[in-house]
């Protein structure tokens, strides 16, 4: 179905965003209530296959002899009945009804020479998959419930109830979205969605290096992990500042280092009377074509106390003794400024290369009007292509400060995070992301590493919810179709 | 108004825009060549190592990061130990193999989201496009310890498996540049081809896909190349102990920097970087135009 849709609604401001919220809840609510409407207007209105259908899936198709169909939807029943009843267990684990209560308690058996301990972090897990079935299933409740109660208005129409043939033929075109989507949307539900959404519940737990999971229980705490972050002496509320500061320094930098060194590159490069522009680009590209583990950990020992730049510097007599440039350098600052010049030579390309893009594609009457004019090559280059460049990147430069903010790579592989700060784990180089690393991988602090990477969460969502919004692309998705 | 002004005047302020056309031509030369040069510093480092055959008096060979930056002799011994003395062979190919199958799938799905947000109207389209972008926004390694317990609850850590799925698993997330593509392919394409009753599956297969090679490739090269490029995961997934599992990355990354890390091995490091560049670099160097169109769809769309 190609129907347009209307243009998004024009929000402009933090305050409208903010105003949209109760908004949002009287929506829902309104939905709820016509969803509860409708249910109920379908339950009287129904045939007695309807009707039975509330409890027997399925058996309102078979009523309609669209029998394959409703055996499918009486199985999916009867195993997911079985499923909560049951509970099967996986890894001395229940899944099902039981894990709802596991959910709740997140273990009671303390373990002893007799009884292994419960696995609090299994418990938490299949807890969350378990609600997801239950999900599914009042999904497939009322999609059965909708195709029995169609079936019937189909047949007082006169006409037939749709054939399974139909129903999967459809997939290929009314319902191609379906079909398009449903293997990404599974992909992204058990990849994304379920482990993003483990991970914010153990936020709220305690489930640290003294709780390894299935030895020590661990259990809930509510919001005293964020409290900690205002109050108290521990790593996270004496270093989370400091990472945080540093975090906007360096995405600052970052971002508009390699904005402002691409864009000048480009125009270097695409100036008329430079020859061989493909050689001098093919120069720039080795350096985004090389895997940055390769290129950052050549760089880190290229620049070690005794390797060859150096070597090269103490020689020429540029300085009297080697730099310590990362790691083990004495202040954290020249570490810092390092990794930004090192950044530098990493992310210029990049832009380098976008820009170069979006010069081909200035429109050439601006240039042919701007000479008419009378315009030198200077003012046009000025009032014209600077511009252009500036207005289209524009949502770039969003874009590329929200992942320098959780960029990885060039700290993890540069520095580690080090110089080190004495007593802690964050190193005085370390970005929010690069310490919920530490912290989790080699640490086993997960939830304080759950609890930054909320708050990494909510700094990049509050600046792209506002910039996206106002964005000309969202605005007018449809503009150009 | 317009002054007259003789020929001599014109000729002299001709010639000194010339001049200075040419000193700027000299000067953009000399800040390119510059630029190269410090570029390609790092880069010819990593070659120069690689081949670096240089012995000590115990008739070792000296494997560490050494302070002059050309070497005195030069061979292929880095290579030869690669080859013979470290599993590098065995991680090229798992690295080879997550990527062949990964790339498919990544492919697949992601041109499937992307054609499917863009050009079909469904209820709950705007609906996912904002979760979808919502979702983008946690950082990947929030969720990484969620799917490595997950995996291993379903007995799949330490398996190449379990690379593929998540490699390629998350890929309906990252839709956005191909949507940028399709959004540009005008409807009446796809609407006079639905009058003439092909369905949403034809005109997706017979009309929109032959058209868009550009996007196809691009996203292919990307996936392709990203288990060749990223450690995080794997090794969160692969574990340390498990060598003989490991891809090129991880594997190079714990030769350096590993439990018992050996200093003496930085050159062979190097050979197993070059033999990593050399078909990546060249991949991406032959896709470079399509590389490019992406890039700028990508920044322009946003």
């Amino acid at each position: 179905m190609l129907i347009q849709e209307n243009n998004a609604k024009k929000r402009t401001g933090f305050h409208r965003f903010l105003a949209s919220f109760p908004k949002f809840f009287f929506k829902l609510w309104l939905g709820i209530k016509k969803r509860f409407v409708a249910f109920g207007k379908r339950f009287a209105d129904g045939s007695i296959g309807t009707k039975v259908s509330h409890i027997f899936m399925g058996f309102g198709n078979v009523y309609h002899k669209q029998i394959l169909k409703g055996l499918i939807y009486f199985f999916f029943e009867v195993g997911f009945a079985l499923i909560m009843i049951v509970s099967p267990k996986i890894n001395a684990t229940p899944i099902g009804g039981k894990a709802i209560v596991n959910f709740i308690t997140l273990g009671t058996e303390a373990g002893d020479i007799f009884n292994p301990t419960d696995n609090s972090m299994l418990m938490l897990l299949f807890g969350v998959i378990t609600f997801g079935l239950i999900s599914i299933f009042l999904f497939t409740y009322f999609s059965n419930i909708k195709s029995s109660y169609k079936a019937d208005l189909d047949v007082r129409a006169g006409l037939n109830p749709t054939s399974f043939k139909r129903d999967v033929a459809d997939l290929l075109d009314g319902r191609f979205h379906i079909a398009m989507l449903t293997p990404a949307i599974i992909g992204i539900v058990v990849f994304t969605v379920l482990p993003t959404l483990f991970m914010i519940l153990i936020a709220f737990t305690n489930f640290d290096s003294a709780h390894p999971a299935g030895q020590v229980l661990f259990d809930w705490v509510g919001f005293s992990n964020f409290a900690d972050i205002f109050s108290g002496t521990g790593e996270i509320s004496v270093r989370f500042g400091p990472v945080l500061s540093w975090t906007f320094i360096w995405a600052f930098f970052a971002t508009f280092t390699n904005y402002i060194g691409g864009i000048l590159l480009a125009l270097l490069i695409n100036k008329k009377k430079i020859k061989f522009k493909k050689v001098w680009r093919t120069v720039f590209v080795l350096t985004i074509a090389l895997p940055q583990f390769i290129s950052l950990l050549a760089m880190r020992n290229l620049l070690s106390e005794y390797g060859p730049l150096n070597s090269f510097l103490v020689n020429s007599g540029i300085i009297n003794h080697p730099i310590k440039f990362l790691a083990n350098a004495d202040s954290p600052w020249t570490a810092r400024i390092t990794i930004i010049i090192i950044n530098i030579w990493i992310g210029v390309p990049y832009t380098m290369l976008m820009t170069s893009g979006i010069l081909m594609n200035v429109p050439a009457e601006l240039y042919e009007a701007a000479q008419i004019d009378g315009a030198n090559k200077r003012q046009s280059l000025m009032h014209i292509t600077v511009p252009y460049i500036l207005f289209v990147t524009t949502p770039y430069l969003i874009t590329s400060f929200i992942g320098n903010i959780t960029s990885f790579n060039v700290i993890y592989l540069l520095s580690g995070g080090a110089p080190i700060v004495p007593g802690y784990k964050a190193g005085s180089t370390d970005l929010l992301v690069t310490w919920l690393y530490k912290l989790t991988i080699d640490e086993n602090e997960y939830n304080i590493g759950s609890v930054i990477a909320i708050m990494t969460f909510i700094i990049t969502a509050t600046a792209t919810l506002i910039t996206y919004r106002r964005s000309k692309t969202y605005k007018e998705e449809d503009a150009f179709q | 108004m317009i002054k007259p002004m003789d020929g001599t005047k014109v000729l002299t302020k001709y010639k000194s825009y010339k001049a200075s056309e040419r000193a700027s031509t000299i000067v953009s030369y000399a800040v390119l060549v510059i630029l190269t040069l410090v570029w390609l510093y790092p880069i010819l480092w990593i070659l120069l190592n690689s081949i670096r055959t240089e012995y000590n008096d115990q008739n070792q060979l000296i494997g560490i990061v050494v302070s002059h930056y050309f070497p005195y002799q030069i061979g292929f011994d880095n290579f030869i130990k690669l080859f013979t003395e470290t599993q590098f062979p065995r991680w090229f190919l798992n690295t080879l193999f997550v990527s062949s199958i990964s790339f498919i799938l990544a492919t697949l799905l992601t041109l499937s989201v992307a054609y499917v947000m863009s050009k079909l109207r469904f209820k709950l389209r705007k609906k996912f496009l904002n979760i979808a972008i919502i979702l983008g926004l946690f950082p990947g390694f929030m969720s990484m310890i969620a799917i490595y317990y997950i995996l291993k609850a379903l007995n799949l850590t330490q398996t190449l498996f379990a690379l593929i799925l998540v490699y390629s698993a998350g890929a309906g997330l990252g839709f956005y540049v191909a949507k940028g593509f399709f959004d540009i392919i005008p409807n009446s394409l796809i609407e006079s081809a639905r009058l003439d009753g092909a369905t949403n599956a034809k005109v997706f297969s017979k009309i929109i896909l032959p058209i868009s090679k550009p996007i196809i490739i691009y996203t292919a090269l990307l996936s392709f190349t990203a288990p060749w490029m990223d450690f995080i995961f794997a090794r969160v997934i692969l574990g340390e102990t498990n060598t003989q599992l490991h891809t090129v990355a991880v594997g190079l990354y714990y030769m350096m920097y590993g439990e018992r890390v050996d200093s003496n091995v930085f050159t062979i490091f190097t050979a197993g970087c070059v033999c990593v560049a050399i078909p990546i670099v060249t991949l991406f160097l032959a896709m470079q135009k399509y590389y490019i169109e992406g890039v700028t769809a990508g920044a322009v769309k946003g």
